[in-house]
């Protein structure tokens, strides 16, 4: 699975409440979290993630255990979120969703600037230099490849 | 030779496991989504008899979306047979603690705070939504047997000091991404110390440092407790075991301490912002609403006036009922507070208590993420006493409890 899409750089220990507030779960209409997402963050973020690839500083999605921080960064149209670490839940979160998730160190995020990863390959290549990433297991990069954890279900 | 995480899922550290669980629970808000992937997976339940619905986050509902949208989880439970908690009843994480998850089990909950179970000796970890949905199709799950972290502790807790103070040493100690991954093992004399209440408040924290658990070896403490509830458990002895890092704490050196707006491993001790205005006090939570926290509260507000708004939410019924039959419940009442339905209250921001733009709180909880309980708003985290001393005053406050 090889991606490419502009760069949208956001800082380190991003919690959950930040990229989908309390305020805006009690739905099941994606497009609300879509509109609202990171608004808590920066309000202007929402209308860049169309084709973008998130590219966050250590411990991204920290906080919550809502599904709704990756769906919402989906439906926005983000493409993948890159950064050095991830908590947990929302790293499970974002592979069961279907949005691509990517270890990885030392990229320097510029806004706008293209960005291609490769998930089997192992590397994200930004600014002109490639990156080498922490690979997924072979479970996860399935479920990916399926859209998400309710359509490998399906197809099992 | 293996932690306890080790031990519980059958492998070493770093190795992927399928394993079933014993526990699954999933509440108001994520219940929904795990509903919705559900039943998109065209699937059954494999298990029902092990899945819980515990209402807690918005309860009752603070509007006809919500409402609806619980109306449709509440019929699912019915019609499934699925163990099932409405409003007040309380936060899934103490109705889990109330004599439901035992030592050795593996439990799952689709909630952050999922962690607070390890208090047992059981291995228990927060999930997603579509993850849980997986859960009650399959009765499993995937685990990558996490390394552990030890967490020592010798002393005991003194004067106002408590398990909350000790919970902000250790994030402050690994900071927020500290425990990322890994579990974490309390250990030592001063582990053993702990009631269980105090190892509930500690383990529920985990996650603020971003561990994937904490664990408490069950021992008599933990016998003790569940006996209570019918439960003769064996104790779980501790073996040598390889751990990635280790943290020493002497709880006689723990003292109050303030988890500053807005990250909970950035704290100060309670004299630096002594004096601060606050616009509300918030006691409850899966951290400090049990009735241990209610009765030292009350202890503090005794006889006097709060100077501060100030919303009490039980952790559950049964904490309420034991409130309601020692007097603890009058006593918090008569002080002026505002008393909230079982459940979380006002913790995600959601409803019961959300602080206007530029408000100072102080809250029990165990998040003070920017703009979580309220946009525009400030959020300090203490314990319990320190909350006490400061609505007595209107202001930030440290607590003076007798040895």
């Amino acid at each position: 699975m090889r991606q490419s899409g502009h760069a949208v750089c956001i800082g380190e220990d991003t919690d959950t409440d930040l990229i989908i507030a309390g305020r805006y779960l009690r739905t099941k209409d994606r497009t609300v979290w879509a509109e609202h997402v990171f608004e808590d963050l920066d309000p202007g973020l929402a209308s860049h993630l169309e084709g973008a690839i998130v590219v966050a500083g250590k411990n991204m999605g920290c906080g919550s255990s809502r599904e709704q921080a990756p769906v919402a960064m989906k439906e926005a149209g983000a493409v993948a979120v890159i950064a050095p670490s991830f908590a947990r839940i929302f790293f499970r979160n974002a592979i069961n969703v279907g949005l691509p998730v990517i270890e990885c160190e030392g990229i320097t995020c510029r806004d706008g600037e293209e960005i291609t990863f490769d998930l089997a390959g192992g590397w994200v290549e930004a600014g002109g230099v490639r990156h080498p990433c922490r690979p997924l297991s072979e479970k996860m990069r399935e479920i990916l490849e399926a859209g998400g954890l309710v359509p490998f279900w399906r197809q099992r | 030779m293996s932690t306890l995480a080790e031990r519980i899922l059958g492998a070493g550290a770093g190795e992927y496991v399928d394993r079933q669980v014993d526990h699954a629970f999933a509440h108001d808000g994520t219940g929904v989504l795990a509903h919705e992937a559900w039943k998109q997976m065209n699937a059954d339940l494999a298990a029902p008899e092990k899945l819980s619905l515990i209402f807690d986050h918005i309860t009752p509902a603070n509007n006809s979306t919500t409402a609806g949208l619980q109306h449709e989880l509440r019929d699912f439970a019915e019609e499934k047979g699925i163990s099932f908690s409405d409003i007040g009843g309380g936060i899934c994480h103490q109705l889990m603690s109330e004599g439901r998850v035992l030592p050795g089990e593996i439990v799952v909950g689709a909630d952050s705070h999922s962690c607070t179970m390890g208090a047992f000796g059981a291995f228990a970890t927060g999930v997603g939504a579509t993850d849980m949905a997986a859960i009650w199709a399959s009765g499993g799950t995937w685990f990558r047997v996490p390394e552990s972290i030890e967490i020592s502790l010798s002393g005991s807790l003194r004067g106002a000091a408590e398990a909350k103070d000790l919970a902000l040493t250790y994030i402050t100690r690994l900071g927020m991404d500290g425990g990322t991954y890994r579990a974490l093992e309390f250990t030592g004399e001063g582990a053993e110390g702990l009631g269980m209440s105090e190892r509930l408040t500690l383990c529920n924290m985990a996650v603020e440092c971003g561990a994937k658990a904490g664990m408490f070896y069950a021992d008599q403490t933990t016998r003790r407790y569940l006996r209570e509830f019918g439960h003769d458990v064996s104790i779980q002895k501790r073996e040598k075991a390889k751990y990635i890092q280790e943290v020493s704490i002497d709880l006689d050196d723990v003292a109050p301490l303030l988890a500053v707006p807005h990250r909970v491993d950035t704290t100060a001790p309670v004299e630096k912002y002594a004096g601060t205005h606050l616009d509300q006090i918030f006691v409850g939570t899966c951290t400090n609403g049990r009735y241990e926290d209610l009765a030292r509260f009350a202890e503090i507000v005794k006889g006097e006036k709060v100077r501060v708004r100030t919303v009490v939410a039980p952790a559950s019924r049964s904490v309420l009922m034991k409130a309601i039959e020692t007097g603890v419940l009058g006593t918090i009442v008569a002080s002026g507070c505002a008393v909230c339905t079982p459940g979380c209250g006002p913790c995600l921001g959601a409803h019961q208590g959300v602080l206007g733009e530029g408000e100072v709180g102080l809250s029990t909880a165990n998040r003070n993420f920017r703009n979580r309980m309220g946009v525009g708003a400030e959020y300090f985290l203490s314990s319990v006493a320190t909350a006490a001393a400061s609505a007595l005053t209107g202001e930030i406050t440290v607590p003076e409890v007798g040895e």
